[in-house]
């Protein structure tokens, strides 16, 4: 991929997790409260609303729930919602792959791609 | 949990308590030598005008996103109004059919008399990437980090709903083409249309990809533009001398992501769909006209399934065999040509929506297009992003 990645936006209640990026960990929040992980990351769970979040890392392994090869642009790149094996599902791109080649279910993991400002972010790859 | 059944409290509705007395289309689909304000300012004399009122006579004022300056105040100067009751709510391109219903509530409350929606923007004179770049965010928006890196846009956030209503329900790109070439069927009879030529659905499955599985014709159009609405109550609708256009119910909806659990075949019109129908006390069967916002096929697709005109999944059928032009099929959709063909003003479409219903229960469309009796007909507003989270918006409105 060679399109400028964007950098996320850092906040003080998502460092966490773009701290463990740096270092090659994929985390996601766990509510202790009641045992749900959710995406994207927040500190109150939007499920029971409690704020027992924790982070968890987690297995980087997931299916693609739906994508779409973005072609008119200069530098086309897949745009896609994959459903993580811990539950949530989120939006990411899918990157490494023949685009015409990739389908809806189809295993991918996670592999970290460094933005504009050198902060990796998570992209999945099929597995 | 304390919360009221669908349908509200007893006897209170909008059902026949505010009127559509006034609507204005602005014919530019350019506009480098205007303002954003400026058309504002003539969007609402032109709907004022056509309803043969005056701006002295606004004492409600309903704007969106689109509307510069701060909420409604930069505007209510330009146009210099004087009023009582103010609303900005902002929900993308459903903002219009969702402003149109909350006017009829402060009506209904004796909040304001005569209340003026407008809509205008400058897209296409700005350059702006509409469908293809992403759109600047702020930073503070708590979603913003976790979708930056990933450029969703407009076209390729809604090509991941097409993607997965193929995968799910078989859809296919042809049954897409449908919905546009049904529009271009109407835009043939409308001067001011982007793109008046009728096109097959050939044309719309050759043309390029821009984000699989959307064709470039699969798209609606940049324009410039706007329009507004004059709604007022029932004793100064019977004053003037415009046929009678009375609002019979509303809904509205926000659908997201919901902590990472959720469907893209479906829109927040599943909840805002049944709660104007169930205000009107009327169904889907009884509609004889609808506007159905158009930013891409599949949005129609998926609208139309969400509001009952057919089963989840069967759109694509629904849609096919020009089942949605007018004369020709069983439910006449966009037959000013809509997004896909007509205007897409500010990029926002529900206006425009609301103004061709209007014209269709008036008896004012164009002859080619005009449904026959026409006296229930239904404007369905989708705003911002499909694939992650929109507002939805659905108007009922019936000829007196």
């Amino acid at each position: 991929m060679t399109r400028k990645i964007t950098s996320p936006v850092v906040t003080v209640e998502t460092k966490a997790f773009w701290d463990a990026a740096r270092e090659v960990r994929f985390l996601i929040p766990i509510c202790t409260a009641c045992g749900k992980t959710h995406w994207y990351p927040r500190a109150i769970c939007p499920f029971c609303a409690s704020d027992k979040v924790e982070w968890r890392e987690a297995s980087g392994k997931g299916t693609i729930y739906t994508f779409s090869p973005m072609r008119r642009v200069k530098e086309p790149y897949v745009i896609a919602h994959v459903t993580l094996a811990e539950g949530p599902t989120m939006l990411t791109n899918i990157v490494d792959c023949d685009p015409d080649k990739l389908r809806i279910g189809q295993p991918v993991a996670v592999v970290f791609q460094e933005t504009e400002n050198g902060q990796p972010a998570p992209m999945f790859k099929p597995a | 949990m304390l919360r009221l059944k669908l349908g509200g409290i007893p006897g209170m509705t909008i059902n026949g308590k505010a009127y559509i007395a006034g609507a204005y289309e602005h014919p530019t689909r350019l506009a480098p030598d205007k303002t954003v304000a400026q058309l504002h300012a003539e969007v609402a004399l032109g709907a004022l005008k056509d309803a043969g009122l005056t701006r002295e006579d606004v004492d409600g004022y309903f704007c969106s996103g689109d509307a510069p300056g701060p909420g409604p105040a930069s505007m209510a100067e330009y146009m210099n109004l004087k009023l009582r009751h103010v609303d900005s709510t902002e929900v993308g391109g459903a903002s219009y059919t969702l402003l149109a219903a909350h006017a009829a509530e402060a009506i209904v409350l004796g909040k304001c008399d005569v209340a003026l929606v407008t809509l205008a923007g400058r897209p296409r004179s700005e350059g702006m990437a509409t469908g293809t770049a992403p759109r600047p965010r702020d930073p503070n928006q708590p979603e913003a980090g976790w979708e930056m890196p990933y450029a969703i846009t407009t076209a390729n956030g809604y090509a991941m709903c097409a993607m997965r209503h193929m995968h799910e329900f078989g859809t296919t790109s042809e049954q897409l083409a449908w919905v546009k070439v049904a529009a271009s069927h109407h835009a043939q009879h409308n001067p001011h249309a982007m793109l008046p030529e009728v096109v097959t659905v050939d044309d719309v499955v050759n043309s390029p990809m821009i984000a699989d599985p959307l064709h470039r014709l699969d798209c609606c159009v940049i324009s410039d533009g706007g329009g507004a609405l004059v709604i007022v109550r029932p004793e100064i609708a019977k004053k003037l001398k415009r046929p009678l256009v009375k609002i019979i119910g509303a809904g509205e909806a926000v659908k997201h992501l919901t902590g990472g659990t959720f469907d893209l075949t479906t829109s927040g019109a599943t909840r805002a769909g049944p709660i104007a129908f169930a205000e009107a006390g009327i169904t889907p069967a009884d509609i004889k006209y609808a506007s159905i916002y158009d930013s891409f096929t599949i949005t129609v697709i998926i609208q139309l399934e969400d509001l009952g005109f057919c089963a989840k999944g069967a759109g694509g059928k629904f849609v096919a065999d020009g089942n949605l032009i007018s004369g020709v099929g069983k439910l006449p959709f966009n037959t000013d040509g809509g997004g896909l063909c007509n205007n897409h003003p500010a990029n926002r479409g529900s206006m425009t929506k609301v103004i061709e219903a209007v014209r269709q229960l008036r008896g004012e469309a164009h002859p080619a297009v005009q449904v026959k009796n026409c006296d229930l007909a239904l404007a369905q507003g989708t705003g911002f992003q499909l694939a992650t989270r929109h507002g939805s918006a659905t108007l009922i409105m019936e000829r007196e």
